[in-house]
């Protein structure tokens, strides 16, 4: 391993905090400049959105099953059972619906995005584009971004779904809870605070997921190596990001909103 | 000669590049009229396919200037530079074709973006496919094409806007003898019938020669010899080498140099 003295590695690291600043300032401005790519931001979406629905179902719904599983145990310790809707509910809006639909989003498509573009990359086919006289940004990162954070919105709100409907027939089916009392309990304990904390994470999630897969993949170097090394770091950095941001924005919701 | 024409396609002056403190282009200048073809020789990692990419815009040189149809682009934002390159055609090293789309939606791309009929951009194409004689691959993919059929494409590919200049980035790398003789006759058919401005990087120095020395008979459709050995006047050479031009002329100047290193390189 080459050992860089510090002042190189600072530099280095600061570079590409400014590239990757450039990048979405771009790909945030191509959206509201001709021309906008509507077709690629819709088969965006159809990739991106619809391709994700199957595992962010499933881990939706076995994440609410076993939050049930696992709290009541805790809750009978207090004789609050009948809580268990509300914990499951307030859980997986706030917090686990979110950060575990960006999570799976995060790993199936940042590397998606970073391994597509970073081959076009290392093939010369990104060069390509641009000698065509194709802005790269405006044809592969903008409909990228677009779609990634307008479709993880509504894949979390059918994670919440799914997470306290398992959440509900674990609770009903294996634990012997009233499933009236679950629903209402579940229901009644959301306020309008926590579901737009649970509904603004995805936003600043999705443009994570997409801007740093599409950073790593635009700046691929090294030929199928260097592939695999974008693909790797996309999935690593955008992880680490959802999990700072989603810190980050719920202490901000939480200032404002009061919980 | 029209004023347009006089004046210089293409004028690089003093332009240097160095990528981690290697220098990899250093003071190189030269320039390329109308309907002239420029042959860039030299050494591998000479700095030949950065050149190219710089007069394209591609990468911004350290210093230097570069004019392209008499407008500077090394102050050109990216949308401008978009715009100059709509009249340039690039042929990429490894073809470059997107690889996910089938041979007429790589070669309409530019048409497709400048919002062309879609009836119209299917004859253009099968115009560029048949000039490249590939008119029988228009549903096929790039991954089941042969490295020369990739390059036939992507010449189609640059000349469908019919480009005021063309760049060949090694259109004849890594492919054998008789096919890189077919894309070099290609190259000259384009010369000979459209006569565009042109720049061509090759490791092969009778790729260089073929074009210097032969011409594009319309009658018989074919690549003839020139008559009395005789060497066409709009085709030039520049060599490169560690960056550095050590050669620009014409190609009798080029035959009879004395510098030893060039004879070198062309024995």
């Amino acid at each position: 391993m080459k050992f860089v003295s510090p002042s190189e590695f600072a530099k280095d690291k600061l570079w590409s905090v400014q590239e990757y600043s450039l990048l979405c300032a771009r790909a945030l401005k191509s959206l509201f400049t001709p021309p906008v790519y509507w077709n690629e931001i819709i088969s965006q979406m159809d990739s991106i959105g619809i391709g994700s629905v199957p595992i962010v179902l499933l881990a939706g719904f076995f994440t609410g099953c076993v939050l049930a599983l696992q709290s009541v145990s805790s809750l009978k310790q207090f004789g609050a059972v009948s809580m268990t809707g509300t914990l499951v509910s307030l859980s997986m809006v706030k917090e686990l619906g979110p950060v575990l639909t960006g999570l799976m989003v995060s790993g199936r498509n940042a590397s998606g995005m970073a391994s597509e573009l970073g081959s076009m990359k290392v093939t010369e086919q990104i060069d390509a584009m641009r000698a065509l006289g194709v802005d790269p940004m405006r044809k592969l990162v903008t409909p990228r971004v677009t779609a990634t954070v307008f479709m993880l919105f509504w894949l979390t709100a059918l994670s919440d779904a799914l997470g306290m409907l398992g959440g509900g027939l674990v609770g009903v089916f294996m634990l012997g809870l009233n499933g009236h009392s679950y629903w209402r309990t579940s229901y009644r304990s959301l306020t309008y605070g926590d579901v737009t904390q649970g509904m603004i994470k995805p936003l600043f999630f999705g443009f994570i997921i997409s801007t740093v897969g599409c950073y790593f993949g635009m700046n691929t170097k090294g030929g199928t190596q260097g592939v695999g090394k974008a693909t790797t770091q996309a999935v690593v950095v955008s992880s680490v990001l959802i999990i700072v941001m989603d810190f980050i924005v719920s202490r901000a919701t939480i200032g404002i909103f009061g919980r | 000669m029209s004023e347009q024409n006089s004046s210089p396609v293409l004028e690089v002056r003093n332009v240097s590049i160095a990528f981690e403190g290697n220098q990899v282009l250093d003071d190189v200048s030269f320039t390329l009229h109308h309907a002239e073809t420029c042959c860039l020789l030299g050494p591998a990692g000479g700095g030949k396919s950065v050149l190219l990419k710089i007069i394209n815009g591609l990468i911004k040189p350290d210093s230097g200037s570069i004019k392209v149809f008499g407008e500077e682009i090394t102050t050109m934002s990216e949308e401008q530079l978009f715009k100059m390159r709509r009249r340039v055609g690039m042929v990429f090293q490894e073809s470059a074709l997107f690889d996910s789309m089938n041979v007429e939606a790589n070669v309409a791309y530019r048409l497709n973006e400048e919002g062309v009929p879609p009836a119209e951009a299917h004859t253009r194409v099968e115009e560029a496919l048949n000039f490249v004689e590939l008119g029988n691959a228009i549903n096929k993919f790039p991954a089941e094409l042969s490295g020369g059929m990739r390059r036939r494409v992507s010449i189609a590919r640059a000349i469908i806007t019919k480009p005021d200049l063309i760049l060949y980035d090694s259109p004849t790398g890594g492919l054998d003898p008789i096919t890189s003789t077919t894309i070099v006759e290609l190259i000259l058919k384009q010369r000979d019938e459209s006569h565009t401005a042109a720049v061509m990087i090759t490791h092969r120095l009778q790729d260089a020669f073929l074009l210097a020395t032969h011409y594009w008979d319309v009658k018989t459709s074919s690549v003839q010899s020139i008559p009395d050995g005789g060497v066409d006047k709009s085709t030039k050479f520049l060599m490169l080498n560690e960056g550095k031009v050590v050669f620009e002329g014409s190609t009798l100047e080029l035959t009879h140099t004395e510098d030893p290193w060039l004879k070198n390189f062309l024995s």
